[in-house]
């Protein structure tokens, strides 16, 4: 097992840097640089102007130096400018280099940056996004797992029959189903005065602070429609395959009661396929979040994605990408770890 | 055996459908049969004959579209119909049990074997866990199952498959239930295991006083484990009876036509070929009207026979035998001899092929999925030497693992040698891949498969795929030059022209087949390898195809190689006989050579495993122990020493060190084997099998 | 003036429609959890093999449910024909039933020839057979026609962009204004829909905005097949390092948030690096690429026929390749413009590469995976024992036996590519704000939902039912392939 730990680390490590080596290339390129030029020196800056303020800043130093940096694993840059002080990555604009000022400053270092938008330290706005986002995952797993796994076990152990083909109609329908449009209709029906149904909020602004059913429960709803459809479908297939397998009729054969055939026999044998689906679906929720927290305008981390990406905030959406990377990546250990755990058959030696 | 005794098992007039979207297809009709307490039934007939819809309507178990639609079922004198769902599950495990085909299959992968096993007394006696538990030790024991404790707490994928369906026969003694239903229960084995398993199952039976309903393809197996006998034919039983009765002195054409489609002792494809029965088996939803078996009967009579239903009438002088045939009183039925068809005896020619020390390791990751730790060799092949000649059927015979397949990939160019060397026509081929060897090389040395569901592309039409490889061959100059040559070949291998544009999946197994071979022969092989060409056919089939292979390696000249683990079909077809295990030549020489004394102590076990369906044949019985050794962890010294039972005849310990030296007899020194035992020993073994004298 | 009523004349049918769907609902309730109290009753079966299901309480449940559902429907139909024959004289409903009768007609041909020829279509025929899969091919053939019509100006009503500063967000079936107080002549007289925050018509925008999708969606899951199936195959087929490289890439790209990915590709900024035109000019040789390997494979036993099949694919289809690819304003610019053929919009074009592009690891990972299993059959085998090549091996013996599964996720696939569009739409990327786009649309219309919902509804409705149809074909398909 060690062994294999280490090796999917390795690989997820590679995949780490591969993906923020993109992000970092496709972030700095210059068209987008320009415009960062732009919008924080004078709007009407000349070419040549443009250059000597993004050199002055360390932006013309070729993409992997900057990487390296960013990363800090290369020293940070110092540079003398033209009025004759010295601006380094890893103290900002002095008189001269401060003696106690670290060599290296980037991600691994812990310091990620300043947000252009929000004035702050890129990792302190993760932080709290980060959390308020998770509030958000969490109560979105909790109704969506149960339901979807339910959906499923019940749709797949009869196959063909009425409630199987009520329940896959019902997954087929989610699955359709992608938050805009759910949210839309949520909305319509729940939350806008056209219905008149103001069960519910159609903002969760102020689920920041303090979550209530009135003001959570439809985006929360929102994100686990799509996903539970996907999952519920994943599961009845899963099943409905096991209780074909010869070892369930062995057991029906046993004189075990079809209860029990399915939840002694069927059960863990049908979920070792969804299992892997939900920790697959993590990156897909990832979307739901953004669309949900910008539809339903809650400030978290999906909408602090959106404001970095559409106001250039280079170091933000560098730090918002390399976190959902990590997610996205130990959640694909987490799978591969699960589905050795939940599978007899591969033993790992 | 008398009528006192009430009958365990009693089906009456029972039918069985399975109900489509479209139309009802008869599974299963007017079917009638008694198991007496103790008593061993066999049920035998070809795939899609019903026999296993019989056993799964004996358990009520016949899904969502399957229904009985007349007749009944009794159970120890009780109705079945009228059990309601709490009744049957008490009944089903404790009173009747079963045992498929696929050990593997009918294990929950994801449980343990302990808890396999003790569910059952704990749901039919509510007895406590750990009582079952020791339960579920003397079974285990009673199965012979070394180490009992471990096994309890392994999972089955750590187990082999011999020992799989001993897990399996000990779930369904668990509540010593009083019917035991078994479905094929040895077709996924090996033949020695499968004799191991075969035995086992007799003595609990004795043991357990428990009766059975045997449900098999296999005639020989049939005749070994059963009391009593049912023949199956499209839906119905045709024949049933004492097995006695049936096998010596049968009543029904189409139970003597399966007779004479089976290679029995005394068959030889030049003096006394085999008889393919005629036709196709009917499909369910186009019976013929009056009697199945009708049109492909050789004593059928028009106006009679396909008048109206027939019922089973009981056959006078024999206890309990019954026949569904009109005529069987008409019928001479000691005309019962094979075809006397004359077919010219071809002698071998040159050398063609000579392999000389070949040997083939595989290097593979301890696991595809976690590539890492050290790589591990596969010894598939060690030192094989032999050579074969022009016109000459050599078979090559082992149990699954033994390497037979691999040297097939390497002589066809699928994969290179590791050592030794390969040459066809004094040009060493061994090392050169297929993508490097010139046409008439790849066009000498062809293919046929063994599942005939498996080797036609299902996208392509027949003519398309035969044409392709008169293309690759570069047989003929023009597009219509290479369809007149397609048509040829099918006319070869007698399938109708029209086959040419027809899809795969419109034509039956055994057609398949006989494309596959066309195809094989479409570039003028030399060398053909039959990887079990037959052995995934119906019985029926398999007669037609093999001869038609002999045909075409007659009028061809072509060397066959016939890999094969059915001895039967190997004494009938080879002129010569290669037996191999874990890798190597164990034995070879002429086919009657090998199939009597002396033997190598493995073709010994062997041959007393294989079931000859022929009554007059007594065998000494040897069970290997165990099973066969991983290729990747070969034993030392004599591979087959893990399991041989002379090894005490061998003086010290030569058996575990050293590779024996192929011991040399009969004339030109043809007949080798590969043991440590002296020359003595070996040639005052006795016979396995001996044909009692009529 | 008062804005039209939804029914019109024939609002009294309303009123029936709500109790047959109160009772269809209710009696399917009870029979869906009566089932799981109540057994089913026993067929019963006759002497002649026929059977007679006996009725239970269960039975009689499902026939109430069932008559219900049909009353149900008749009203429904009785609004459809009605509604086309009264036009606008039977409300809103009316209207709009009315502005699609060449859908009807369309449909009605299209189906009732299927139906008619079903059973020489080989598995498109067969989806006949399933209702499911009727329902979804129903579905996706009316937004294709309507989109197909929709172009040909047969269906809108209004300029989908042309604004009137009288319609500001006024409800579905207000009368038309060009300004307020100035009546339009000739002009269709309502907003069947209403009018979104600019007064431009929300259903013309629907059928508008659905051209966009049902243009882009299927050719781009197309090209996301033809790169995941040219990559998919060898990869399974030699295994090995390639195998691990391919995968390896596939992994990096599905581990990227797609949302991210669409941040980061689908801007402004990179349009003009040329990134995406470079990205294309490499993706779309990829069908070039698939159909030469194809034909060669077959025929390079015949020279002949080989050269002409060769030349001939090759000339047409680089053409056209050389005309996507060279713009003669963007960063390619290859081709002489009399030779060019046609330009794509740079918004058009990036969104068109990064979703092949999000597309294409699933497919490859798909592919990969049948493969690796069709891989081991015997025909295979046969294939190689005869000396043939790893493409022709890969292209006629391995892809054609897994056209099946293929098809089906091609379908769902198809239904995911119009969601994520509508994603991108969603974040205003790619395409022009005032593009009717479904995304787009709903993307407008979000900022007032909670007062006039009804701007972002219709789209979301229309993307709804279009990918619900898609995925219910594929269902439908799936079911009827695995049936032989």
């Amino acid at each position: 097992m060690g062994m294999f730990l280490l090796r999917r680390f390795a690989v997820m490590l590679a995949t780490a840097l591969c993906l923020t080596f993109v992000v970092f290339a496709l972030t700095n390129l210059a068209p987008n640089l320009e415009k960062v030029a732009k919008t924080q020196g004078n709007t009407r800056m000349s070419d040549p102007e443009v250059d000597s303020w993004l050199a002055n800043r360390g932006y013309g130093r070729s993409l992997p130096v900057k990487y390296g940096e960013w990363l800090g694993v290369l020293p940070g840059y110092v540079i003398e400018q033209p009025d004759g002080t010295v601006r380094g990555r890893c103290f900002g604009q002095a008189d001269a280099r401060p003696p106690d000022a670290p060599a290296r400053c980037g991600v691994l270092q812990g310091d990620w940056g300043t947000s252009t938008v929000f004035r702050e330290p890129v990792g302190a706005i993760i932080a709290t996004r980060l959390a308020l986002t998770g509030k958000l995952m969490f109560w979105v797993m909790v109704l969506m797992v149960p339901a979807a796994l339910t959906i499923g076990v019940l749709a797949g152990m009869r196959e063909g029959s009425r409630t199987d083909r009520a329940l896959s109609s019902v997954s087929i329908l989610s699955t359709a189903t992608p938050e805009y449009v759910s949210g839309v209709i949520l909305i319509t029906v729940f939350a806008s005065s056209a219905v008149g149904l103001r069960w519910f909020k159609g903002t969760a602004t102020s689920a920041m602070e303090n979550a209530t059913l009135e003001n959570f429960l439809l985006p929360v709803v929102t994100i686990a429609l799509f996903g539970m459809g996907y999952i519920a479908r994943m599961t009845r297939a899963s099943m409905a395959e096991v209780m074909q397998e010869q070892y369930i009729r062995t057991a029906r054969l046993k004189g075990v009661r079809f209860r029990n055939v399915v939840l002694k026999h069927a059960l863990r044998n049908a979920l070792i396929a969804p299992f892997t689906v939900i920790m697959l679906q993590i990156p897909w929720l990832l979307n739901g979040v953004v669309i949900v927290e910008t539809l339903f305008n809650y400030k978290g981390f999906g909408w602090t994605l959106v404001q970095a990406a559409s106001n250039n905030d280079i170091e933000l959406l560098l730090g918002v990408s390399v976190v959902s990377v990590v997610v996205v990546l130990l959640t694909q250990l987490i799978s591969d770890v699960g589905y050795v755990r939940l599978n007899p058959r591969i033993s790992v030696t | 055996m008398t009528d006192q005794e009430p009958p365990i098992l009693e089906i009456e007039d029972l039918s069985i459908s399975f109900f489509t979207r479209d139309r009802e297809i008869p599974a299963v009709m007017d079917f009638s049969c008694r198991v007496l307490p103790g008593e061993a039934m066999g049920l035998v007939g070809e795939s899609g004959c019903g026999k296993s819809t019989v056993a799964l309507g004996v358990m009520r178990d016949l899904g969502r579209s399957g229904r009985i639609t007349g007749g009944r079922i009794r159970f120890k004198g009780r109705d079945m119909a009228d059990l309601n769902d709490r009744a049957l599950r008490d009944l089903r495990g404790r009173d009747i049990a079963m045992i498929y085909q696929e050990p593997m299959a009918s294990l929950n992968p994801a449980m343990r074997v302990g808890k396999q096993l003790t569910e059952v007394p704990v749901i039919h006696e509510g007895i406590a866990e750990s009582e079952a538990r020791t339960r579920a030790l003397e079974v285990l024991a009673d199965v012979q199952l070394p180490d009992p404790e471990r096994i309890l707490r392994a999972y089955p994928h750590q187990l082999s498959g011999g020992q799989q369906q001993r897990i399996v026969i000990a779930m369904a003694l668990m509540a010593n239930p009083s019917l035991l239903i078994l479905d094929e229960p040895t077709t996924a084995l090996d033949v020695t295991v499968e004799a191991a398993v075969v035995d086992l199952v007799k003595d609990l039976g004795r043991k357990y006083g428990t009766s059975m309903l045997f449900i098999s393809h296999n005639l020989g197996l049939v005749l070994e484990t059963c009391d009593r006998i049912c023949v199956m034919y499209s839906g119905e039983a045709v024949e049933t009876g004492d097995i006695g009765d049936v096998f010596d002195r049968m009543r029904h054409p189409y139970t003597q036509a399966l007779f004479r489609s089976i290679p029995l002792p005394g068959a030889d494809k030049h003096a006394k070929p085999l008889v393919a029965i005629p036709g196709n088996f009917p499909l369910p939803h186009e019976r013929p009207p009056g009697c199945n078996f009708g049109p492909r009967c050789d004593y059928f009579e028009a106006g009679r026979c396909d008048a109206r239903a027939i019922p089973m009438r009981p056959v006078a002088g024999d206890d309990r035998h019954r026949s569904r045939c009109l005529r069987f009183d008409d019928i001479d039925w000691s005309r019962m001899a094979l075809g006397g068809v004359d077919a010219t005896r071809t002698d071998p020619g040159e050398v063609i092929l000579r392999v000389e020390d070949l040997q083939k390791h595989y290097e593979v990751g301890a696991s595809a999925l976690f590539r890492g730790g050290e790589t591990r060799v596969v010894k598939a092949n060690e030192s094989l030497t032999f050579d074969a000649r022009e016109a000459e059927t050599l078979a090559i015979v082992g149990e699954s693992g033994c390497g037979k397949s691999t040297f097939a990939k390497v002589l066809l160019g699928l994969e290179t040698a590791t050592g030794g060397e390969v040459i066809l026509d004094n040009r060493p081929i061994g090392d050169t891949p297929i993508q490097r060897r010139e046409t008439a090389t790849i066009a000498d040395v062809q293919m046929v498969f063994q599942n005939p569901f498996d080797t036609l592309n299902p996208s392509m039409t027949i003519g398309r795929q035969i044409m392709r490889a008169l293309e690759i061959f570069k047989v003929g100059g023009s597009e219509a030059a290479r369809r007149e040559r397609m048509l040829d070949l099918l006319d070869l291998v007698k399938l109708p022209r029209e086959f040419a544009d027809r899809m795969p999946r419109q034509l039956s197994g055994g057609q398949k087949q006989r494309v596959g071979i066309a195809r094989a022969f479409a570039g003028g092989a030399r060398i053909v390898v039959a990887d079990e060409p037959v052995s995934a056919l119906d019985v029926s089939v398999q007669a037609a195809v093999a001869d038609l292979l002999m045909e075409i390696q007659r009028t061809q000249k072509t060397t066959l190689l016939f890999i094969s683990h059915d001895l039967s079909i190997v004494r009938y077809l080879s002129d010569r006989v290669l037996v191999m295990y874990l890798g190597h030549v164990v034995e070879i020489g002429d086919t009657s050579d090998v199939f009597s004394p002396p033997y190598h102590p493995y073709t010994e076990a062997l041959l007393s495993a294989v079931p000859i369906a022929d009554t007059r044949v007594t065998k000494k019985s040897i069970v290997l122990e165990g099973d066969v050794p991983s290729a990747m962890d070969p034993p030392p010294g004599c591979p087959f020493q893990t399991r041989c039972h002379w090894k005490s005849q061998v003086p010290g310990d030569l058996c575990e060190t050293k590779v024996p030296e192929m011991v040399r007899f009969g004339p030109e020194g043809r007949h080798q084997i590969k043991c440590h035992l002296t020359r003595e020993t070996l040639e005052a073994m006795e016979p396995v099998i001996t044909l009692a004298a009529e | 003036m008062e804005p039209l009523s939804w029914t019109g004349i024939l609002a009294p049918l309303v009123t029936a429609l709500w109790i047959a769907a109160a009772a269809a609902a209710a009696l399917a309730a009870l029979r869906f959890a009566a089932g799981f109290v109540l057994a089913p009753a026993e067929g019963q079966a006759n002497a002649d093999g026929t059977l007679t299901a006996s009725r239970g309480p269960l039975e009689w449940l499902e026939q109430a449910a069932f008559l219900a559902l049909s009353a149900v429907a008749g009203v429904v139909l009785i609004f459809v024909l009605g509604g086309a024959a009264l036009g606008l004289e039977a409300g809103l409903i009316g209207g709009i039933f009315r502005r699609l009768i060449p859908v009807w007609i369309a449909l009605g041909i299209t189906l009732a020839g299927s139906y008619l020829l079903r059973g020489r279509l080989g598995l498109y025929g067969k989806l006949f057979d399933s209702v499911i899969g009727t329902a979804g091919l129903v579905l996706v053939l009316f937004w294709v026609f309507a989109a197909v019509f929709g172009t040909f100006d047969l269906i809108v009503t209004h300029n989908p962009l042309g604004q009137s500063g009288a319609m500001k967000n006024e409800v579905p079936g207000t009368p038309y204004t060009r300004m307020i107080g100035e009546t339009a002549e000739g002009a269709y007289p309502v907003y069947l829909l209403g009018g979104d925050n600019l007064g431009r018509d929300v259903f013309s925008r629907m059928i508008a905005g659905s051209w966009t999708v049902v243009q882009i969606a299927p050719l781009a899951t197309a090209f996301a097949f033809m790169v995941g199936i040219t990559l998919g195959l060898p990869a399974a087929y030699f295994g090995g390092r390639l195998d691990t490289v391919l995968t390896f890439l596939a992994n990096l790209i599905l581990a990227f948030p797609v949302i991210l990915l669409f941040y980061l590709l689908v801007t402004p900024e990179i349009v003009a690096t040329g990134i995406p035109t470079y990205m294309a000019a490499v993706m779309f040789l990829f069908p070039i690429l698939f159909l030469t390997i194809l034909l060669n494979a077959r025929y390079h036993t015949r020279p002949a026929l080989r050269l002409g099949l060769l030349a001939a694919v090759i000339g047409a289809s680089g053409w056209l390749y050389l005309s996507l690819v060279s713009e003669r304003l963007g960063a390619v610019h290859i081709l002489p413009d009399w030779l060019d053929l046609f330009d794509v919009p740079g918004g058009i074009l990036v969104v068109f590469v990064s979703v092949v592009f999000v597309n294409a690891p699933t497919v490859f990972r798909i592919v990969r995976g049948i493969a690796l299993d069709i891989k081991t059959r015997d025909y295979v085998a046969a294939a190689q024992t005869r000396g043939e090549g790893p493409w022709y091996i890969m292209l006629w013996e391995i892809l054609p036996n897994a056209r099946g599964p293929l098809i089906v996720d091609f379908c769902l696939r198809v239904g995911y590519t119009t969601i994520l569009l509508g994603t991108l739409g969603f974040f205003g990327l790619g395409l022009p704000p005032e593009s009717p786009d479904w995304g787009s649309t709903i993307n407008d219309g979000r900022k007032l939902l909670a007062i006039y919902p009804h701007p972002a509804l219709a789209p979301a409705l229309a993307l709804l039912s279009l990918v619900l149809g898609l995925n219910l074909l594929a269902d439908g398909l799936r079911e009827e392939s695995l049936r032989d």
